[in-house]
């Protein structure tokens, strides 16, 4: 909490803020209040279209050319940030703020290099040429980048995500400033690089003292990582308080419900569904008489559909909700529609040995190194690992998009699958499918929703006329699509809408197997929640297989009935949910876990990788997780390739330490 | 708040560049011009206020007038009567010249761009060995060879607005290749003509629309110049760049016998020029 007497690092007051599209204006903050102390950092949370990053923006003075203020200030370190002329606006960028985006691609010049563009940093406050080379030198220093000299010769292009990111850090603490603002800084990076660069902002702030306003879609992100947190719903605070009441005890109901979609430690789908919370976001810029989530809040009452509610202060927090007692003595939602646990079907895909070698300039590249795995009727398949770890490369291989190396053997119940695509019969091409990652390019701009599924229906089932549009229908119904959406084109759907649409293409064929590549990442945590209920419910009905690939654990963990964790295209860990997440882990799974932000409990001490993932390229003798392994214990490792050995029924791992001395959960 | 259970209108993408296009001051002038001239083009013959055609010898090469707008030429024939009329070949030979570029050149740029590989490599050599060949004397050469008429000029344009049409086509099918939705037509087994022209076409309909355009305005300025040469458009008709070869030796003292026909060809491009610029401003926002 900041005394009265000191100037907050950042205040934003009542600010208004409007958006002219096509003519209209549309506001998308509503009076937006906030403050940050000196030193503290404060999490902005909130789903897509909620105008978290238009506050960015906004405190930054970045106002888009039909952006405006209409009504209120922001204040940085005392000073009216749009009362300043522009050389005083430039001066305060230059000293007082800085900002560190989602994409550090994007945001560095692949032209220029890191040490170039770290020195005119340094540059552009004043100094002189030798001692802004010290202070870049300096700076890669204080983010943890071991040897300097040789990343400042570096182009943006040479290095991985994570390291990008820390230059961009290191360029926006150079000035030292009191405010650094954060948009999603690791919102594009692997799980155990974001567990690096979390790790390095929760250090900086300890060196520099820094105040940070910190935004994010992700609860358990900001909750590790701010003190004070703040929901932000339809350009408005829900609800802020510090970090563990916030998250402990919610008092707006909007923060319960969001809360209540991820999957909690542990859930799985045979416990029950999800909580959902009903309605879709307000479009931004909406106007909404009485409380904007009135009408997806499960305690609505009349007031609460007349009266706006005001954010108001409640010990210590604030929130905007008429009743916000009742948040508190309502009990954690309940579970229903528990699915049944399965009987062992016979197995259904088998795969043996598959390799995949891409040719690139550099010489072969082989992704994915003698797989073999089984996938039974009805059973969801959960495939784990970082960027660059074969998880797409597997999904292709299976659908027949990339043609795996000759050797291997696909079996489709008791037939050997052609390698390719174009020579597998009908059936076969039908029977898996897949439900891509992104929505917006699985569906062809050009087509409306009920021509997108009658097609897939004509082509998969042979349907024509009057029965495939009463097909059509059922399909989209069964998917939870309402019928005034059959005949719209996609870009008038929301995402989730858009996933359902994909999920019933899908499914048109009546597939025994479909591939689901990061179905829920482009998702909010609302709409993942009722998109993986939804994927839970068509597999109970139809017990159609799963491989579920994703990099959220939390969200494997629920739908996943076994999981395979992938490395640099070998398997180093296979076995059932419980069996992976209780352990005895490979030392590589230990890591992920552990690299995973949670809402429950206090951060977990991390285990820390070494290093970058190597290339594909790189011919690694021995272990091929040798390089970053935290328990590597002598040379066997750099040596020998361990073998994957089954030491209990169903799991089985690829490491040389006895199974005793792995970790545990 | 409450959300009505009607359903909303299915809004294709095509509504919103409609109405920027009908909003901006660039397009609306463009069409205007355009609009004029395919007036003419179509309803020439009958508002002209002489025969375009008729000789009147005694009249010949008088100035402009209250009888005669724009004067008279050596034939003594009206030149406002002969640049409405005129709008005719032109208005017919380059917008087929164009559909024809256009309809090739945007399959052959779906097919480089959608099948890759050794077929893209070979089109596109042959496309940049094309592009470096000069227009004007590449359709001279042609005409030449297999004879003047409208429709070897159509032919002649057509064919060399293909590879620039070719490659617009390819860029945007490498786009929309590599999204999910080729994908899916692949694992329900579409044939490659279904997923060119179903799938992909549309999505890249606005660049080449644009293009298309852009190239007939290139395409009147071509007939215009080829006519002029005596390749083009072929007498009697009163096609303004044949009367300004016709006339051009007199343009010293009998400037109105050259002037309007050449303000006719300018006021065309521009035009069309202005609409293609609204139109590709429209299609980006």
């Amino acid at each position: 909490m900041l005394s009265a007497t000191e100037t907050p690092a950042l205040e934003i007051e009542d600010l208004r803020f409007a958006y002219t599209v096509r003519g209209r204006e549309r506001e998308v903050l509503h009076s937006l209040s906030l403050r940050i102390g000196r030193g503290e950092s404060y999490g902005l949370v909130g789903e897509s279209g909620c105008g978290k990053s238009t506050a960015a923006l906004a405190a930054m003075r970045y106002l888009p050319a039909n952006g405006r203020i209409v009504a209120g200030s922001v204040r940085i370190d005392g000073r009216d940030l749009y009362r300043l002329s522009n050389q005083d606006l430039r001066r305060l960028r230059c000293d007082v703020v800085s900002m560190v985006y989602q994409d550090p691609g994007r945001a560095l010049n692949p032209s220029l290099t890191i040490g170039r563009q770290l020195r005119e940093v340094f540059e552009v406050a004043g100094r002189g040429g030798a001692e802004s080379a010290a202070g870049a030198r300096d700076m890669l220093r204080r983010v943890r980048i071991a040897d300097p000299d040789r990343v400042l010769d570096r182009y943006p292009h040479q290095l991985s995500g994570g390291m990008q990111q820390r230059v961009c850090i290191a360029m926006a603490l150079a000035s030292n400033p009191a405010l650094l603002i954060l948009d999603e800084p690791t919102t594009g990076l692997d799980a155990t690089i974001e567990a690096e660069v979390l790790d390095l902002i929760a250090q900086l702030r300890a060196d520099f003292g820094t105040a940070i306003l910190f935004i994010s879609h992700n609860l358990a992100v900001v909750a590790e990582m701010c003190d004070r947190v703040g929901i932000l719903y339809g350009g408005a605070l829900a609800e802020e308080g510090a970090a563990r009441d916030l998250f402990e005890s919610p008092r707006h109901p909007y923060t319960a419900a969001l809360l209540q979609c991820l999957p909690r430690a542990g859930q799985q789908k045979q416990q029950g569904r999800l909580q959902t919370i009903p309605g879709a976001l307000p479009s931004p810029g909406e106007i909404v008489s009485g409380c904007a989530f009135a009408d997806r809040c499960a305690y609505t009452q009349a007031r609460c559909r007349t009266e706006a509610p005001l954010l108001r202060d409640i010990g210590g927090r604030r929130t905007r909700c008429h009743f916000p007692e009742r948040i508190a003595a309502a009990a954690p939602g309940s579970v229903d529609a528990a699915c049944p646990t399965r009987e062992p079907a016979p197995a259904l895909l088998r795969l043996d040995q598959i390799s995949k070698t891409y040719a690139t300039v550099h010489g072969p590249a082989k992704v994915l190194h003698e797989i073999s795995l089984e996938l039974r009727a009805g059973e969801t398949l959960g495939v784990v690992g970082e960027s660059g770890s074969g998880k797409s490369t597997l999904a292709k291989v299976i659908l027949g998009l990339a043609p795996h190396d000759a050797g291997g053997r696909i079996e489709l119940g008791s037939a050997t699958l052609p390698r390719d695509l174009r020579r597998r019969a009908g059936d076969q091409v039908k029977a898996i499918q897949i439900v891509f990652q992104n929505p917006e390019g699985a569906l062809n701009r050009s087509h409306a929703v009920d021509r997108i599924i009658g097609r897939a229906l004509t082509k998969l089932s042979g349907l024509a006329g009057a029965v495939r549009a009463g097909r059509v229908a059922s399909l989209l119904e069964s998917m939870q699509v309402a019928a005034r959406y059959f005949h719209v084109f996609p870009r008038q759907l929301s995402g989730g809408l858009k996933q359902r649409v994909a999920i019933a293409r899908a499914f048109a064929g009546e597939p025994r197997i479909v591939v689901c590549d990061e179905p829920t990442s482009a998702l909010d945590v609302s709409v993942q929640a009722a998109i993986l209920n939804l994927l839970a419910e068509l597999q109970a009905q139809k017990s159609v297989a799963y491989v579920f690939i994703s990099h959220d654990l939390g969200v494997v963990r629920y739908i996943a009935d076994r999981i395979m964790v992938l490395y640099l295209g070998r398997v180093l860990e296979i076995g059932s949910a419980a069996q992976v997440f209780a352990g005895p882990h490979h030392p590589y799974t230990e890591a992920l876990l552990s690299s995973a932000p949670s809402l429950e409990g206090s951060p977990r001490d991390r285990v820390a990788l070494k290093g970058e993932i190597p290339s594909v390229l790189e011919r690694q003798a021995g272990c091929v997780f040798h390089s970053r392994c935290p328990r590597k214990f002598g040379a066997l490792c750099e040596t020998e390739p361990p073998p994957l050995r089954e030491f209990e029924p169903g799991h089985a791992l690829r490491c040389h330490l006895p199974v005793d001395e792995l970790g545990r959960s | 708040m409450s959300v009505a259970a009607v359903a909303p209108p299915a809004v294709s993408r095509w509504r919103d560049v409609r109405r920027i296009a009908l909003r901006s001051p660039t397009f609306l002038s463009g069409a205007a011009i355009v609009l004029f001239w395919v007036g003419c083009a179509l309803f020439g013959a009958r508002l002209t206020p002489y025969d375009p055609l008729a000789d009147d010898v005694i009249n010949s090469l008088m100035p402009p007038s209250s009888e005669h707008w724009f004067g008279t030429d050596q034939l003594g024939r009206d030149v406002f009567s002969r640049v409405i009329a005129g709008a005719r070949d032109i208005l017919t030979v380059a917008p087929l010249a164009t559909g024809l570029g256009t309809a090739a050149g945007a399959s052959l740029g779906l097919a480089s761009g959608y099948f890759g590989g050794w077929f893209d490599a070979i089109v596109g050599r042959i496309i940049d060995a094309f592009l470096a060949l000069p227009l004007i004397v590449v359709s001279l050469l042609a005409l030449t060879a297999l004879g003047t008429s409208n429709a070897t000029v159509v032919a002649v344009i057509g064919l060399s607005f293909t590879p620039i049409i070719a490659r617009t086509v390819r860029a945007a099918v490498l786009g929309e290749r590599e999204l999910d939705y080729v994908v899916a037509c692949h694992l329900r087994m579409e044939s490659s003509a279904y997923i060119m022209f179903v799938e992909i076409l549309p999505n890249v309909v606005a660049p080449v629309l644009v293009e298309a355009t852009v190239r007939l305005g290139y395409a009147i300025f071509a007939v215009a110049t080829l006519s002029f040469l005596g390749f083009g458009i072929q007498p009697p008709s009163p096609d303004w760049g044949l009367s300004i070869a016709t006339n051009y030796s007199l343009v010293g003292d009998y400037y109105w016998t050259v002037l309007f026909d050449a303000l006719a060809i300018a006021s065309l491009v521009i035009g069309v020029n202005l609409l293609a610029d609204g139109l590709e401003h429209a299609v980006r926002d």
